[in-house]
Formats: C-alpha cells, sequence, structure tokens
C-alpha cells in the first residue's frame, strides 16, 4: 500500500513561467499604458486600457492636478508619487516637459491630482493582469 | 491646455476609466468584462448621487 502511495505519479506541480519574455511584457506594461496585452494580441484590451488610462492622466494634466516628484516628505506626498510614478512613461513624460505644476488657487485641480494619481494605480491593476497573462493565469 | 469639469462631469469621466480598466482586468472572458465593467459603472455613479443627496441633507 505504502509503495503503491510512493510509486504513484504525481501531479506535476504548475510551475510559474519566468522566461524573459514575462519580463519584457510585464516591464513594457507598465512604461507604456495596455502595451503588455497589446504585445500578447489582446488588442482590444490594450487599446481600451490605454485609452482609460491616458485619458485619465491627460485629464488630470488638463485640471491643472499636481504630478508628485519625488519626495521623502509628508507621507501623502511619498504615496502620491509612489500611484503617480505607476503611469511608466506618462509621468516621465509629464516631469520632463514640466507638465502638473497644479494650481491652489482651484478646487477642480484637486480632483486633477487625483486623477494624476489613480491613472498611475490603474495601470499597475492592468500591469497585474497582462503578467497574469503572460504567466497563463489568464486567457 | 486647461479646461473645466463640472463635478458630475468629473466623477463620470472617473467612472468610465476606471470600471473600463475594472472589467477588462477582472474577469476571464469578453461578454464577464463588459457586465462586470458596466455594474461598476452603475456602482460608481449610484454611490455618486447617494453621496450628493447625503451632504446636500447634512448642509440642510
Amino acid at each position: 500500500m505504502a509503495n503503491a502511495r510512493n510509486t504513484s505519479a504525481a501531479p506535476a506541480k504548475a510551475t510559474p513561467d519566468t522566461s524573459t519574455a514575462v519580463y519584457i511584457v510585464t516591464l513594457s506594461a507598465w512604461l507604456i499604458p495596455g502595451l503588455g496585452h497589446i504585445l500578447q494580441k489582446r488588442y482590444v484590451r490594450g487599446v481600451l486600457l490605454m485609452l482609460a488610462v491616458c485619458v485619465m492622466f491627460f485629464a488630470g494634466l488638463g485640471m491643472q492636478g499636481k504630478v508628485y516628484s519625488f519626495n521623502t516628505g509628508d507621507l501623502l506626498d511619498i504615496l502620491g508619487f509612489v500611484g503617480d510614478i505607476g503611469a511608466g512613461v506618462l509621468y516621465f513624460l509629464a516631469r520632463a516637459m514640466d507638465w502638473g505644476a497644479g494650481n491652489i488657487h482651484r478646487a477642480v485641480a484637486d480632483y486633477g491630482t487625483k486623477y494624476i494619481v489613480v491613472a498611475g494605480l490603474l495601470n499597475v491593476v492592468a500591469v497585474v493582469d497582462a503578467y497574469h497573462i503572460a504567466i497563463g493565469k489568464k486567457q | 491646455m486647461t479646461f473645466e469639469l463640472s463635478q458630475f462631469s468629473a466623477a463620470l469621466l472617473f467612472a468610465l476609466c476606471a470600471s473600463t480598466v475594472f472589467g477588462i482586468t477582472q474577469r476571464q472572458t469578453p461578454r464577464d468584462m463588459m457586465r462586470y465593467g458596466a455594474y461598476c459603472f452603475s456602482l460608481f455613479v449610484a454611490g455618486v448621487i447617494a453621496a450628493s443627496w447625503v451632504m446636500w441633507f447634512i448642509k440642510h
């Protein structure tokens, strides 16, 4: 009985695919919103994700929202930076072009700041989804 | 480039973008994605309207 149990074929463990392609997909999904899905031939999903994140990010800039820079000051400022950098190349573009100075005199500018942070966070969700597709956890 | 959005239209745009991402990332099939996206959008909008009425009652 014990021998039979030992010799029976154990089901193969599902090992996550950690090939270079997975890293490339994940990195590109973060850098350019939606690109991770497009590279995996999920074109409609990729374009919709790209539109959603870009519209949100640029709407935030249009509302004169603030783009956080790297800082070690107030906790909310640090978290704002973490959220912003989730948008990938959009964040670096905004910093390079000196966009997102913020405007404390307009109430809607505070909405813009939140839009920019949430655009980055939504892109992080999209990156995780692209990773799950790449390792075969999702179709 | 700057533009003005009313508070409600800003909330609608937020709901549209967020529910699009939620729908795509949280479900497996296109049909489920659309249904979940629509569900999230309706919850966002219902939440905005409910919160608006709560604030109105607090003020009055």
